[in-house]
């Protein structure tokens, strides 16, 4: 394989601790090296007056699977004008907040990332997940299956039946080659099956009899009974509701007492995923106001969460989420279109198209709230920059929010050019923030963040030898920051170049490889356990549409495969 | 204003994608520049050039620039789209999405259109003098936002399901239409002098509906209300009110529910 040697350019790799001085970057075999380590034939790119930084992962984006494609279904209109190839290697990219696989991989690789992970992988449609993330050219990728709503996990965690639990969730990582717990409306999603839902922690799911309090908490139990990678991966109750926050910072406490255990320098036991969207005041829409500064005080506080924004930024897009009963709500409120599917036994999910329009009060305000919750994080070790793409907006906007971030000129154009620009401020605390995210705080939220959080910290998100040799370097030059802020935007639009696995895949902002696209997934390796393969046997025959055995994923749908072994036998 | 003229010389095996047909894209151009501006045909990367004799040159802005078409262009598609002021004539039938998402100016087909013509247009005038195909003056397939605003004017007969989630403007049918008329429209008019087959304003939120002819059967969300005069088009008339659709969602006006409506001349 190839040689790189990438001299000049300014490096910031929370990692190794480097913010912004000079260092050379050597490439070899796919992995970063130290530069004694190279032959005299490595390849020189020169990074004079650029930023250098490890390929950035995305811990939360709804990029393949059934709901998406349930999305580009209902919404042609979505790609409308987007026909044409473009001249290059590149195929056709169609779509905007639910664009066509190939334009997601190329997209993200063009800003910069290397990984994405799928947020919300329904079971029992895991096959369509990874056919999916398969034809994503590019980026590695892994997916989330849901357990906040399974039939299983209901009846064991009623019982609090955890080791009975981790075999469960064993099985099914291992059966729809998924990579952790997502957690979506605990207990909501079922409740809403039988026209109710779970509104606060303590709201007992119908016929099952067990709080969204206990499912968490149970969940926790399991993924450190196991010690998988990734930490459970939370959407909390009550979303998108004036006065959530309450809820938020109750789900959040049921960290305490818990403690991380696994093998992947993992610390946190929970993520708590798009904030924005669960940190809202007030109890009515005309009321509505930020709670970021509450929630920001307490994830700052403990060092057991780590959580992404979801930034809203005002565009039209399409919102997607396994919250079956908010996805009914939005629908009431907007008039446009809904739909709605249930999986069987484990989960269901609903589609809406929404505008995020900056004259509408709110809208603004949630804007707001998505940057205050960045804006007020001591850590950026443990708060990472999603828009929970597309629900907030979609994932190719991530530049325009790095934009706001890093400058204060940027956002108070945008307040400005709100309709309602006095309502939005007096709901928010926006206005009175000077911060801006520093490049070495940026690589923290994009990469050495996201990458401890998913356990994968040790190859991902840096830029020390021996790690993977994903490495963005982007045109922004820190010693000459631009007084621009459009400037910045564009920057983190198109890479100067993209290496992936050590190889070169993008170079200035055009897709020139299609790169080596790998499938992670965890196998976890637990002790036999007889009462799960007899319910599983039993629920499969009483209830699925599916037999057992055409259940799992086989490896031919992934067929390049990144798996993580654990052993949870001891 | 100056004008460009443009003769067909091969007429495109599959269907030619012209959405660079219009005053905007043309403003400041000569002929040879208009020449090269792209136009696909299915997956092929063509020009304007290949299939059209060009001649005169185009106004500095598109207020000042007329575009003539001679020759058959019933093959060519989206002529006009998203057009915001000047002129187009077209001096034959034209494919599908002509005139969509128009903002301004006037644009001319002396003979049919296909279906998907004058698509979630907000402003300018579209005369038909031939027929119109289905979903004239509709939203995109899937989207909400039909016609919202100018005026579309058909000297012929429409087919079905016109002006689908229609929110604005007007459009006058000469002659008659088939099924499905105002279908989710929450606003606009239409104005029908002929026959409608059936279907007329189902799940209508808001908007009007007026047929000189006859209505081949009246939709059951629909009650009729009392007599009017109006004039419609220069026509003063005593019309049937008819509200609807009385099963869908409506909003509210001074505590009064807003319904769409269908007038039927008596």
């Amino acid at each position: 394989m190839s040689e790189y040697i990438i001299r000049n350019g300014h490096v910031f790799d929370p990692v190794q601790g480097i913010k912004g001085d000079k260092k050379d970057i050597a490439v070899k075999d796919g992995k970063i090296v130290e530069t004694s380590a190279l032959s005299a034939s490595a390849k020189q790119i020169d990074a004079k007056g650029k930023s250098i930084m490890a390929g950035a992962m995305e811990v939360h984006a709804h990029v393949a699977g059934p709901k998406v494609n349930l999305g580009r279904w209902y919404r042609p209109e979505d790609k409308l004008f987007d026909s044409h190839k473009t001249p290059g290697m590149t195929r056709i990219e169609g779509g905007k907040s639910i664009p066509t696989v190939f334009k997601t991989g190329y997209s993200y690789a063009r800003m910069g990332y290397t990984f994405a992970m799928e947020a919300a992988m329904p079971p029992l449609y895991a096959r369509h997940v990874h056919e999916e993330i398969h034809d994503t050219p590019i980026i590695d990728e892994a997916a989330l299956p849901v357990f906040g709503n399974n039939w299983f996990m209901l009846e064991y965690l009623k019982n609090h039946e955890i080791e009975n639990n981790a075999a469960y969730v064993a099985w099914t990582l291992n059966q729809t080659k998924g990579y952790g717990i997502k957690i979506v409306n605990p207990g909501g999603t079922e409740a809403w099956a039988w026209g109710l839902n779970c509104l606060t922690v303590n709201d007992p799911v119908p016929y099952f009899e067990i709080t969204p309090a206990e499912i968490i908490k149970g969940l926790i139990e399991t993924n450190e009974y196991l010690g998988l990678p990734h930490s459970i991966h939370i959407h909390g109750n009550n979303l998108g509701n004036p006065g959530n926050y309450n809820v938020t910072l109750d789900t959040l406490k049921l960290v305490e007492g818990y403690k991380a255990k696994n093998n992947f320098g993992r610390k946190q036991v929970m993520h708590a995923t798009h904030v924005q969207f669960h940190a809202y005041g007030g109890d009515n829409w005309g009321n509505f106001e930020s709670k970021a500064k509450e929630i920001m005080d307490y994830v700052n506080m403990e060092k057991s969460i780590t959580m992404d924004t979801g930034n809203v930024t005002l565009d039209e897009t399409t919102t997607m989420t396994a919250d079956g009963p908010f996805e009914h709500h939005l629908g009431g409120l907007n008039h446009l279109k809904w739909a709605n599917v249930d999986v069987e036994l484990e989960t269901a999910a609903g589609v809406v198209p929404y505008i995020y329009s900056p004259n509408i009060t709110v809208c603004g305000i949630q804007w707001a709230i998505g940057l205050e919750l960045a804006l007020y994080a001591k850590d950026p070790m443990r708060c990472f920059i999603t828009t929970d793409h597309p629900n907030a907006g979609p994932f190719t906007r991530y530049p325009r929010v790095i934009k706001w971030l890093m400058s204060k000129k940027a956002r108070d154009a945008q307040i400005k050019a709100f309709k309602n620009s006095d309502k939005v401020v007096a709901a928010t605390n926006i206005a009175t923030m000077d911060r801006e995210i520093t490049l070495y705080e940026l690589a923290a939220m994009t990469r050495a963040g996201p990458a401890a959080s998913l356990g994968l910290g040790k190859d991902y998100g840096g830029l020390k030898p021996g790690m993977n040799a994903d490495i963005a370097i982007y045109n922004i030059n820190p010693d000459n920051m631009p007084s621009d802020p459009e400037e910045i935007e564009k920057a983190f639009s198109g890479v100067a170049y993209l290496f992936k696995d050590g190889k070169i895949c993008v170079k200035d902002g055009t897709v020139v490889d299609n790169g080596n696209k790998r499938t992670f997934w965890v196998d976890v390796k637990v002790k036999p356990n007889k009462q799960v393969a007899h319910d599983v046997k039993e629920k499969f025959l009483k209830y699925y549409s599916v037999n057992e055995g055409n259940y799992p994923v086989p490896d031919s749908f992934a067929p390049h495969p990144y798996v993580i072994a654990v052993d949870a036998t001891q | 204003m100056k004008t460009v003229t443009l003769t067909v010389k091969q007429a495109p095996e599959l269907y030619l994608e012209c959405e660079n047909i219009t005053p905007d894209t043309f403003a400041g151009k000569k002929a040879d520049e208009i020449a090269q501006l792209p136009a696909y045909q299915g997956k092929e990367d063509t020009t304007l050039g290949e299939y059209f004799t060009i001649a005169g040159e185009a106004g500095a802005t598109a207020a000042e620039t007329q575009i003539i078409l001679k020759g058959d262009c019933s093959k060519m598609k989206y002529i006009g789209i998203k057009m915001t002021a000047g002129e187009v004539i077209v001096n034959s039938s034209t494919d599908m999405y002509t005139g969509g998402w128009m903002k301004g100016g006037k644009l001319v087909v002396k003979g049919d259109v296909h279906s998907f013509c004058g698509l979630g247009m907000e402003g300018g005038e579209f005369i038909i003098e031939g027929n119109a195909g289905n979903y004239l003056g509709a939203s995109y397939r899937g989207d909400w936002r039909g016609m919202q605003g100018g005026i579309i004017r058909v000297k012929g007969n429409v087919g079905s399901d016109i002006c689908t989630f229609m929110n604005g403007g007007e459009l006058i049918v000469e002659g008659n239409a088939d099924v499905h008329i105002a279908t989710h429209a929450e606003g606009g008019k239409i104005v029908i002098k002929g026959n409608v087959n059936r279907r007329v304003g189902g799940q209508m939120v808001k908007g009007e509906v007026i047929v000189f002819g006859k209505i081949g059967l009246m939709m059951p969300g629909y009650k009729y209300t009392k007599d009017v005069d109006l004039e419609v088009d220069g026509t003063k008339a005593n019309f049937a009110e008819y509200v609807g659709d009385l099963g869908e969602r409506h909003p509210k006006r001074k505590g009064e529910p807003v319904y769409g409506k269908i007038f039927l001349k008596k």
